[in-house]
């Protein structure tokens, strides 16, 4: 099953220069990690709504907090407990915050019965 | 360009109105466009675990990295030409209108 | 392994240089710690790896060319005369949605406009440090998040034209006013929003609300002479010397007013009232009365609520707008807003009540934001206070 991981930059953190290489040779190796990558600071991002027709774009991330998120690898593993295994072996979990997520896919098969969207009105 | 696409939970969003959530649509013209490359809906927030490991210790937490009303509902890869390319596939999802949704770009390495 | 990496990178001679690069490594690191677990697994790895980094430096050295073309745009100011379609991509570029209001107000003063970080820094009191830093993070982020450098395209036009409308009226506002910093800065500001206003209206010259903001101006601009008199103090409209008036820029601006209201449009109307009376009393207050109640309709905010309640005042007798401006101010978003206090002491002086008037100067003086606002109430104040 998939998760997905996201490293998060928290100022509670103790700072560290570690690199996050080892963590990500040995978990690609042991076909854990699918992929994953950096991402841009939130002074490079971008939120987008749409409110009554019209698309407003504003400059920022989804939501003012001093935590965010720094980049994202997306893990295969069996279980939430082997995947949050995983995630604190990560040098962010010490320099910062490591968040695991499953993966719940939409059956786009049949009907729309469950998207992010339905789910946020239940 | 490569964007991280967070799809989001925000409760001062456009009522849901199921008729109008078109998430396979979209799916399905992102997907021919070649602009998605990747996604899925996330289990709920209530079901993340957050790690952190202070003085030694490892700390794990039910729920999301942060507290706030905006949570992550799900993601998308995204390769568009550019952000005004992102920008218009991201006001396509139906959580533009019952969410919001952020872009940010990858860190290309150097 | 060497397939695996084509189909992954798409590039033979690539996947071939890692899988040898990464057997290179492979002999070199084995030697020291011994052979791993899974070395094909490992392999693969540290190739596809190599592979993928090689192709991002290629791809980067694409995007870099790109880059610095963008950014030799962005670091040589327009020539001030050139009105080309290079100046509107930079407008547009600077005015992106996606860039935060005040970035993209001084990354178009800086880039578009070509004055220097410390006039900015200058005209809007940020110490200049900060408006330096503003300006590269903004040229940082239209990099980064790939900001494209062009005029938006035809079906984008509308909704990216408001943005700039509204930094250009940003920009002619803070010229425009009274506030602190030097009159040279203040009135080039101005002049500035008005010929990058031009240049918009130029690219779009059946956009009404781009000939709008223009006419708006135009007018505002045209009492210049006239809004301080020559101690340098606020001189209120119905007291200004309209021959002072620019009257050049009033024809203009009334031949750009038409009756296809948006925000600017209306705005520019209620303006163009104002510069048709030739004094004071011959001021078509009905007019200006209609032009409000589209405008609040358009845009229902309290600041538009409080001006139509003075010119209901000014319409149909001062009992009336104070009672309207009580109405508006007891409905919330105008709390503390030195106006209210100003405009409901304007009508009492009007009306002869002396102290009440004086109480609501004071009232004012408590939030006024400026000198010349605070130097005029106490004026005014010192008036009713002598009967």
């Amino acid at each position: 099953m998939e998760y997905l991981m996201f490293v998060v930059v928290d100022p509670t953190g103790e700072p560290s220069d570690e690199s996050p290489e080892a963590w990500v040779e040995e978990l690609d190796a042991a076909g854990t990690r699918l992929h994953g990558d950096r991402l841009r600071p939130i002074e490079d991002a971008t939120t987008v709504r749409v409110r009554n027709g019209e698309v407003i774009v504003t400059d920022g991330p989804f939501t003012e907090s001093k935590e965010w998120i720094a980049g994202y690898d997306l893990l295969e593993c069996d279980s939430l407990e082997e995947a949050v295994a995983a995630a604190a072996k990560h040098p962010m979990a010490r320099a910062g915050a490591v968040e695991v997520r499953a993966a719940w896919p939409i059956d786009l098969g049949d009907s729309p019965e469950s998207s992010p969207a339905r789910e946020a009105a239940q | 360009m490569k964007y991280f696409m967070f799809v989001v939970e925000d409760p001062t969003a456009e009522p849901y109105v199921p008729e109008e959530d078109n998430i396979g649509a979209w799916v399905e013209e992102m997907t021919a466009r070649g602009v998605n490359q990747k996604g899925d809906r996330l289990r709920p927030a209530s079901e993340a675990k957050t790690v952190r490991i202070r003085s030694g210790e490892t700390l794990i937490t039910d729920g999301p990295f942060t507290e706030s009303r905006e949570v992550i509902a799900g993601y998308d890869i995204l390769e568009c030409a550019d952000l005004d390319e992102a920008i218009e596939v991201a006001s396509k999802h139906p959580m533009a209108r019952f969410g919001r949704i952020e872009i940010r770009p990858f860190w290309i390495w150097e | 392994m060497v397939s695996t990496l084509i189909r992954i990178t798409g590039d033979w001679s690539l996947a071939e240089d890692c899988t040898a690069e990464a057997f290179e490594t492979a002999l070199e690191k084995w030697e020291r710690d011994g052979v791993p677990r899974n070395p094909g697994a490992w392999l693969t790895t540290v190739a596809k790896n190599r592979a993928l980094d090689r192709l991002r430096r290629a791809t980067n050295e694409a995007r870099k060319l790109k880059e610095v073309a963008i950014m030799n745009e962005l670091e040589e100011p327009a020539d001030a005369e050139d009105v080309t379609d290079d100046r509107l991509r930079l407008i547009f570029t600077c005015c992106h949605p996606a860039l935060p209001l005040e970035a993209r107000v001084a990354l178009t003063l800086r880039t578009v406009a070509g004055l220097t970080t410390p006039e900015i820094a200058s005209a809007f009191l940020v110490p200049e440090a900060t408006m330096a830093q503003r300006i590269v993070r903004a040229k940082r982020k239209i990099t980064n998040a790939g900001i494209p450098y062009r005029v938006p395209p035809v079906h984008l036009l509308p909704e990216r034209l408001g943005g700039v409308l509204s930094v250009l009226y940003l920009l002619f506002n803070e010229g425009y006013s009274a506030s602190s910093g030097t009159q040279l800065v203040r009135t080039d500001l101005a002049g500035e929003a008005i010929r990058l206003t031009r240049a918009v209206v130029g690219l779009m010259p059946d956009e009404p609300e781009a000939t709008g903001l223009l006419a708006l101006m135009l007018l505002q601009h045209s009492r210049r002479d006239a809004r301080l008199d020559p101690t340098g103090e606020l001189v209120t409209l119905d007291e200004q010397d309209r021959s002072l008036w620019d009257h050049a820029a009033i024809a203009e601006g009334l031949s750009l007013v038409t009756e296809r209201g948006g925000g600017y449009q209306l705005q520019a109307a209620i303006a163009a009232v104002h510069a048709r009376a030739m004094q004071p009393e011959s001021t078509a207050w009905h007019e200006v009365v209609a032009l409000y109640d589209r405008l609040a309709a358009l845009s229902p905010t309290p600041v538009v609520a409080l001006n139509r309640a003075i010119a209901i005042g000014m319409a149909h007798g001062f009992e009336t707008g104070l009672a309207e401006i009580d109405r508006v101010a007891a409905s919330g978003g105008l709390g503390g807003y030195y106006l209210v206090a100003a405009a409901r002491a304007d009508f009492l002086r009007r009306l002869g009540r002396h102290d009440e008037a004086a109480a609501e100067y004071r009232r004012a003086l408590e939030t006024a934001p400026t000198e010349p606002e605070q130097r005029f109430l106490v004026r005014r104040l010192e008036q009713v206070e002598a009967g």
